[in-house]
């Protein structure tokens, strides 16, 4: 018989609570400082530049946001694909989205240039500018997610979750095409200009989403000591491991596609080749560390049902989805505008050199602080509202399997 | 092309006359113009698309080695040069609205100079862009940004193909009253608008002429008799990256 699913607050009375919301407290206040530090001084003490215009905080910022759209997908399987394993974590699912996307849009937004200007950005709007369509995007997103939220969590309206369910699914992969052509409607820089970048994003979205959630999962009822089943683990590990396979395959493509074309073998090759940090980046970290280990590891018979293992696998996911956001981002701003075919190019405005790059500790910093503020977000809103099943196990969420074993 | 016999209408002679605009005029016989005179457009008068703003870079002119073109823009937009306020910022980041590019062919080995700056295209990238519309092409084609409206995305200058535009990256002082530019905003040539609409003619363009070089020729593309489009007519001009199709207000030859 299957047990009663129970949702419930964490108690919130341990060092250990106290110890981490305090951490990420201090994380977000040290980011506020370094916001204050570069917007009173400028940008010149940050090492973006006029050569790199986006840096550090906007690595952290569009892997927050697209990790918050991946996020939600948890949800939108038990909710649209009719999946009852992933009903019990469908509220941490919309919690998380929403958190990760608050933590990335406030690392985007205090590294304007005038972030004083916010309401400008709200109330004057350019409706060609697909950055224009993401601040709707992502307003809309909080929006619908959080009346999903309030559906998933209020029993009277509990009817109505399915549509809201569909809604906040279908406005997610919109959101996350339009992050993905922020870059792939960029037709000046030779590394963006591809329309693959949409579809490439939201098949990111749902490996770094479910990287981070599966991450927050494991913590989250290791710490309360809550019971967390094998059933649902792996099944969320598996489906894993087959986001990671489909991101490989969407790079692979990205790379051979711009490997066809002879006027795009200069800046594949210094990706993949001659390029220094982004190289190293590129095959040591986003491809071996963050693509190949974790795969490995997932679906390695034994290694693949320890769960230090696979905490381990999605914080190389995590670290490898950074990885592959900075090449991405840094690297192709850092390859030269090709403006002159045929001629070598300079100028004393950097023209035709591979521009330089070293992240500040305040970008950094700011950076960091949007996680934290996303954690800190989910930790505060599990202590106060009721988004964790009490028990997860394998009796709980799926009695036949737990009949099975 | 127009018909150059047309008579200039009497009110049009009149204001001629009255304002003495004879410079760049030459008249073969009264009341027939072979070019037109920049006239300098009332302040009240909205900006019309009557006019198309552009430069014709003659790059076989450009000395190699000069740089009047770049100083004059710094001395009359107050960026750069020896008062430079940009003290803190590196080198990558102080602005430059015009830059000397030196070109060598791989091929042969010849070498090219030109200026560069905002190329004032007529679909904007930087424009399309912008999500506030701070970044905006005025009716005349000068491609402009409000300073009042940019929060500092800096999404213009991902956009821009020509690295064209620079961002603030520190306080100033000792700004220009006709060029204001402020910290956590973007800027870029401007085509001296403020010369533009008082008949004048951009300060790097006046620059290379002083110089004796005359590789910059500044005007109206639209009006067929303007001396830019008469010698667009005559030997081509190319735009760079012309595979974008931003249709550009600035031509080059030689390149």
């Amino acid at each position: 018989m299957k047990l009663a699913l129970n949702y419930r607050e964490i108690e919130g009375k341990s060092t250990g609570f106290w110890v981490l919301l305090g951490g990420l407290g201090l994380l977000a206040l040290l980011a506020l400082g370094a916001t204050l530090h570069m917007e009173h001084s400028g940008h010149y003490v940050t090492g973006m530049s006029n050569q790199i215009v986006w840096g550090m905080p906007h690595v952290f910022a569009i892997f927050l946001i697209v990790a918050a759209s991946g996020a939600l997908n948890v949800a939108s399987v038990g909710t649209v694909f009719g999946k009852p394993l992933y009903k019990p974590l469908g509220r941490l699912s919309g919690l998380l989205a929403i958190a990760l996307l608050l933590g990335g849009l406030i690392v985007l937004v205090l590294d304007l240039g005038r972030p004083d200007r916010l309401i400008v950005a709200m109330t004057y709007y350019n409706f060609k500018s697909i950055f224009a369509w993401n601040i709707i995007l992502y307003n809309g997103f909080l929006a619908i997610t959080i009346v999903y939220l309030w559906m998933m969590m209020e029993r009277k309206m509990n009817t109505y979750y399915k549509p809201a369910g569909y809604v906040a699914f279908v406005w997610r992969l919109i959101l996350t095409t339009g992050t993905g052509s922020i870059f792939g409607w960029l037709v000046a820089r030779e590394a963006y200009d591809m329309a693959l970048l949409a579809p490439m994003f939201i098949i990111m979205s749902f490996s770094y989403g479910l990287a981070v959630f599966i991450l927050v999962l494991l913590a989250a009822y290791h710490w309360t000591d809550r019971p967390l089943g094998n059933a649902i683990l792996y099944r969320l590990k598996n489906l894993l491991g087959v986001f990671v396979a489909s991101v490989l395959y969407f790079v692979a493509v990205y790379h051979l596609s711009n490997l066809y074309a002879t006027e795009h073998h200069s800046v594949e090759r210094f990706i993949l080749m001659d390029g220094g940090v982004y190289t190293k980046l590129f095959w040591i970290v986003q491809i071996l560390l963050g693509s190949l280990v974790p795969l490995a590891m997932i679906y390695h018979p034994t290694i693949g049902k320890s769960r230090p293992a696979i905490a381990t696998a999605c914080a190389l996911i995590i670290i490898g989805g950074i990885a592959q956001l900075y090449v991405l981002l840094i690297g192709g701003q850092a390859f030269p505008l090709d403006m002159f075919p045929g001629y070598e190019v300079s100028s004393s405005f950097f023209d035709g050199v591979v521009n330089s790059y070293s992240p500040s500790i305040w970008e950094i910093t700011l950076g960091l602080g949007g996680v934290a503020i996303a954690l800190l977000l989910v930790t505060i809103a599990v202590r106060v509202l009721r988004f964790l099943p009490e028990s997860l196990d394998d009796s709980v969420v799926d009695p036949h399997a737990a009949k099975a074993d | 092309m127009k018909d150059t016999s047309k008579p200039a209408d009497p009110s049009r002679r009149d204001f001629m006359s009255k304002a003495g605009a004879t410079a760049g005029m030459a008249a073969v016989a009264p009341g027939v113009l072979l070019t037109s005179p920049a006239v300098a457009r009332p302040a009240d008068e909205k900006v019309t698309s009557d006019k198309r703003w552009g430069i014709l870079i003659d790059t076989a002119k450009c000395a190699s080695g000069c740089t009047a073109c770049v100083s004059a823009c710094e001395t009359e937009n107050g960026w750069g040069g020896e008062s430079n306020t940009e003290k803190q910022s590196s080198d990558e980041q102080r602005a430059q609205w015009i830059r000397k590019v030196q070109l060598k062919e791989k091929a042969t080995g010849h070498v090219t100079t030109l200026p560069l700056m905002c190329q004032h295209c007529e679909t904007p990238p930087c424009a399309d862009v912008c999500p506030t519309g701070a970044s905006f092409r005025r009716a005349d084609g000068i491609v402009l940004v409000d300073k009042h409206i940019c929060i500092g995305c800096r999404y213009c200058m991902m956009a821009c193909p020509y690295k064209a535009r620079s961002f603030i990256h520190e306080d100033l002082k000792d700004q220009k009253p006709w060029a204001p530019r402020g910290k956590g905003t973007v800027e870029s040539c401007t085509l001296c608008v403020h010369r533009v609409d008082e008949g004048g003619t951009p300060a790097c363009v006046e620059a290379c002429s002083s110089e004796g070089h005359y590789a910059m020729v500044f005007g109206d593309l639209y009006d067929d008799n303007s001396e830019i489009s008469r010698q667009l007519e005559q030997h081509g001009g190319k735009q760079i990256r012309a595979d974008l199709g931003l249709n550009t207000g600035v031509r080059y030859r030689g390149i």
